[in-house]
Formats: C-alpha cells, structure tokens, sequence
C-alpha cells in the first residue's frame, strides 16, 4: 500500500446515482494485482477517505464505479477532469482467480456489480467460462451490462421491479443456472441470501462492507469474527471464504 | 542546526514525535511505507490479559474534522503480544516502544504492565484508564482520583520502568486525577483519551456505532486536549505527553509550549499513514521559523508570560 496522486481522465454518471471514474496511473502506480481490491480516496473536506472497490485496472489507468450513498460520494460526483486525488492502494485481498473452477459465476448487487467486472475479465482471459448474475433495484440504476456481454460472459439481469431483465433478486437468476462455484459482491442481506440458496458445498467467495476507519489494518474499526478467527475487512478480507463467514 | 531531542521519564527521544496507542497497531503495518526508526517512539495497541474482540461493528462514525471510534480494546491478549506481535515490531523497530496497558481490574493492570514491564523493548508503561468503549473497566477507573490512584500503586509495584497514566477528558476535573496520580507514584501523564461522543444516521434514525457511543478525536479535540495539557502542567511536576488532534509540526511546538515533553498522533494517521514521518521532517524546519534552536527548552514555555 501506498499513497499515489491519480489524476482524473473522466467522471461521469452511468446510471441513476452511478458514477465511473476513470484515473490515470502511469506505470502501473496503484498497484492493483487482484479483482476485489479497494483503494482509499480522500475527499477535500472529509475527515475520512472514502473506500472503494476497483473495477478494472490496466497498467496507466484504475477505474472505480461508485454510487452516491452521502455527501461524501456526492462530492466525488462533482469532480472534473484533470483534478487530483490522493488514493491509498491498493488495499485488501480480492479474488484469487487461481482458486476458482471452470464455470464460476458472479453475482453482483448494485455497488457490488463493479469489482465483478474486473474479476469476469480475468477470468475470461484465463479462459474460464464465467456467467455474471448482475441486481438492480430498477432498469434507471442498471449498468455494465454491455462491457460485460463485450467481454464475452453470459449474463442474466434481475432488477426487483422487473424493469429489466428477471423480475426478482439474484437468488431467483442463480436458481436456474448450473456453475462450478461462486463470488459475490452486494449489500449483507444479498449475500446472505445467496448463501442459502446456493448448495452446500459449493465453494465461494463474498466481499464485504465495513465502516472502516483506516482502510489498511491499523485501527481495526472494521473487524469480524470468522471461523478462521478474527479478521479484518480491510486487511484480510474484503472476500472471504464462504466456509469460514459466520452469519 | 536545531535540536529535537527530548527526555521523556528518563529515557532520550531523538525528537517529540509518537504515535497514538490504537492508531499504529504494532508498528509493522507502518513499517512497510516508510522506516518507523523516525520517530521519537509510539504507543502500542492497547493490550489486555485474555484476547479480546471488542465492539460489535459499525465501529467507526466520521465527524467535522474527526471519527469517532469504538472499538472496545480489540487485541490478542498479553500472551500474544509477547510472543508474536513485539517479535514482529523488533524486526521494524530497535527504539524503545511504549507499552499500552488496558483492564477491567486492578489486578489486571497490575499483571498485564508487570509482564510487559519486563520486555527489553518497552522503555514505558503507559496505563489506560481512560478507555470510553468498555463497560466495567477502563473509564470507569479514570472518572475517579482515588481509583485512578490505586491502579498507579498497584502498577508502580511490579513496574520497574516508568509508568505513565493515560487520562480521560470526560470528567470535571483534569488537574485533582492527575495529581493523585502523580502521588501514587506515576512517573508521566499522557492526555488527552478520547471525548465520548455520538453520531446517529439520518437515514435509519439510530447511532451510527453499534455501540451508540464511542470516542471521539481528531483535529476537532486539539484545544480541549491542548487546554487540558496547560492545566495539569501547572499543577504536577512529572512530564506530559500531550495527545489529542495533532495533525502538523505547529501542533506539536504548541502542545510543548503548553507543557508536554513528548506527544502522541493519534487519528491523523488513520487518514495520513505518512503523518508521524512528515511531521518529523518538518519539525526541524517548523522551529526554525519560530526561533527555536532547542525543542526541550520551549516545554511549558506559554507559562512563563
């Protein structure tokens, strides 16, 4: 982890309350190895710095998809291209690809979607067959859809009111589909739903959601009891295994 | 040239500058941005008897120049940190470490300070009496002189090297604990903890902390924690190390004028992991624009007006 200045190459709404940023980061600066990581952005006039997942990285650019959930995230909305950011990164474990099988699938609720996306182009480039199961609560909030059918993955839409795609929640697209295993990214109560409905047995990996103080392991305002023992979102986590999550 | 070097309880920091107990783990996390030997010293992540989980989460809730936290002593137990965690912080650090001692008893403190009063790479004991995030514990025993009082006697038994008493600023009076302190033999006083304090979400309409309430620091604390360290300088005769909202070089010549020998960083490096270090680097160059050529003789110099 370091502190990088990222300058802004584009910020613009993708959806309703949803924003893709782009940053160049020459050389590689952030850092990013693995799908699932976060970074940390401080925001001119938060105490905080704002986490926040990676979408997809190359060498000379990061992008994040954030939505706005409070007046830190609405501030980010409303910077320009050519601003400067300092971002701590790159942060926490991610997904290893490595320990996923043939056919996984990726389950993405809302703000959970992005760092799925990152993840379904790894996977694809290593020649895996990934389908990505993408929520929204309405067709206004959906996004991504396109990148990720460019990349090649079979993807099924659920928006709760039925605007787009399954009517219904992820869990009703995953009961229909046949996989090798899963990851997932969404608000708690998804991914606890997803947990049940998913068959024991079958391997996964869910990312968490934590107030973090810090974001790289010093404060420990983030952490949670595993059957691993403790951990800490940020540090050892934010994906855990799905064997050692207790509900 | 400028001088930095300060003496605290005895023993010589290269400059003033530590981190906060809670806000730099064991040191290693820090470690790997940049070479923690730059500092004065810090305070490690308070430590108990059992391993403790602490707080349900949320844990954390941001503030106007500030978070408040309620982690609730999170830690691997003293047995832990002797054998795994200070191995760990020698390998990154050949300073002598503050030791920070949390309980629940006077029994507690006294075990857990005696067994890492005797680890050849703490240089102090620093006690927390002062922790607004436990129940039955903690606070409880810096609200009150004379409990505050008796955790120092029961300490100064079995600690050979100097015990300094982390005081709460959640009561009314600073100054009598303090000098109850100071008689029951305490060999420093470092203030401020953190001010209990509260946020509730406007969305849920409930406390943003799992535990409702939690302490509170950050820029926003620096005068009450600055005021409190100018009160308890006039009245004891053993240092201070001032704490509360340090975030630059100014800070820290303005917490010594007020009267502390060294001081502490403690939320600043949750958003700035490279804080202690810029601070270090700028201090030399911070004195120089003020007319100071030797920091130790500027401690408690606003009292000389």
């Amino acid at each position: 982890m370091k502190e990088c200045i990222f300058e802004i190459i584009s910020n613009k709404e993708i959806a309703y309350n949803t924003y893709e940023l782009v940053l160049s980061t020459p050389g590689g600066a952030h850092g990013v190895t693995n799908p699932g990581q976060f970074v940390n952005i401080r925001i001119e006039g938060f105490f905080l710095r704002r986490p926040i997942s990676v979408c997809d990285w190359d060498d000379n650019s990061l992008t994040i998809v954030y939505k706005i959930v409070g007046k830190g995230t609405e501030a980010m909305s409303s910077m320009a291209q050519g601003e400067k950011l300092s971002v701590l990164t790159p942060l926490g474990n991610g997904y290893d690809i490595e320990a996923l099988g043939g056919r996984p699938i990726l389950v993405g609720g809302g703000a959970g979607v992005p760092p799925m996306y990152g993840l379904c182009r790894r996977l694809i480039e290593a020649g895996r067959k990934p389908a990505a199961v993408l929520g929204f609560n309405t067709a206004d909030e959906l996004f991504y859809k396109e990148k990720f059918e460019a990349l090649g993955a079979e993807v099924i839409i659920a928006t709760a009111d039925g605007s787009e795609g399954i009517k219904g929640f992820v869990t009703d697209a995953v009961k229909e589909l046949e996989y090798t295993d899963f990851c997932a990214c969404g608000p708690e109560p998804m991914l606890k739903a997803l947990d049940k409905t998913i068959a024991q047995g079958i391997n996964g990996f869910m990312s968490f959601e934590e107030r973090m103080g810090c974001g790289f392991g010093a404060c420990m305002g983030c952490s949670c009891e595993t059957k691993y023992g403790y951990k800490r979102i940020c540090k050892e986590g934010p994906v855990l295994e799905r064997g050692e999550i207790i509900w | 040239m400028v001088n930095t070097i300060v003496d605290l309880c005895g023993v010589q920091l290269d400059n003033p500058v530590m981190a906060a107990s809670g806000t730099f783990g064991y040191g290693y996390e820090f470690a790997e941005l940049y070479d923690i030997n730059v500092l004065g010293s810090f305070s490690f992540k308070g430590t108990t008897l059992d391993p403790r989980f602490g707080n349900p989460t949320p844990r954390i809730a941001e503030c106007s120049e500030g978070l408040i936290n309620s982690i609730g002593l999170q830690n691997p137990g003293v047995d832990k940190v002797i054998s795994e965690e200070l191995p760990k912080l020698a390998a990154c650090f050949n300073k002598k470490v503050m030791a920070n001692v949390g309980g629940f008893s006077i029994e507690e403190y006294r075990e857990v300070a005696r067994r890492l009063g005797e680890c050849e790479q703490v240089g102090w004991v620093e006690v927390n009496v002062s922790c607004p995030n436990v129940h039955h514990g903690g606070l409880a025993f810096g609200t009150d002189p004379q409990a505050a009082a008796s955790v120092v006697r029961a300490v100064k038994e079995v600690v050979r090297k100097p015990v300094i008493v982390k005081l709460s600023p959640n009561v009314t009076d600073i100054v009598s604990i303090a000098v109850e302190c100071e008689k029951a033999g305490a060999d420093g006083i470092s203030l401020i903890n953190t001010l209990l304090g509260m946020r509730i979400d406007l969305k849920t309409k409930q406390p943003v902390v799992a535990n409702k309430m939690g302490g509170f620091s950050g820029p926003a604390v620096f005068p009450v924690a600055l005021r409190m360290v100018y009160q308890v300088y006039e009245n004891v005769k053993i240092p201070v190390v001032g704490i509360g909202g340090i975030r630059s070089a100014e800070d820290v010549i303005e917490m010594m004028l007020a009267g502390a020998s060294a001081v502490q960083i403690g939320a600043a490096n949750l958003t700035d992991p490279y804080v202690c270090r810029n601070i270090v680097r700028e201090l030399p160059e911070a004195m120089k624009k003020y007319g100071i050529t030797d920091l130790k003789e500027i401690i408690g110099g606003a009292h000389n007006g």
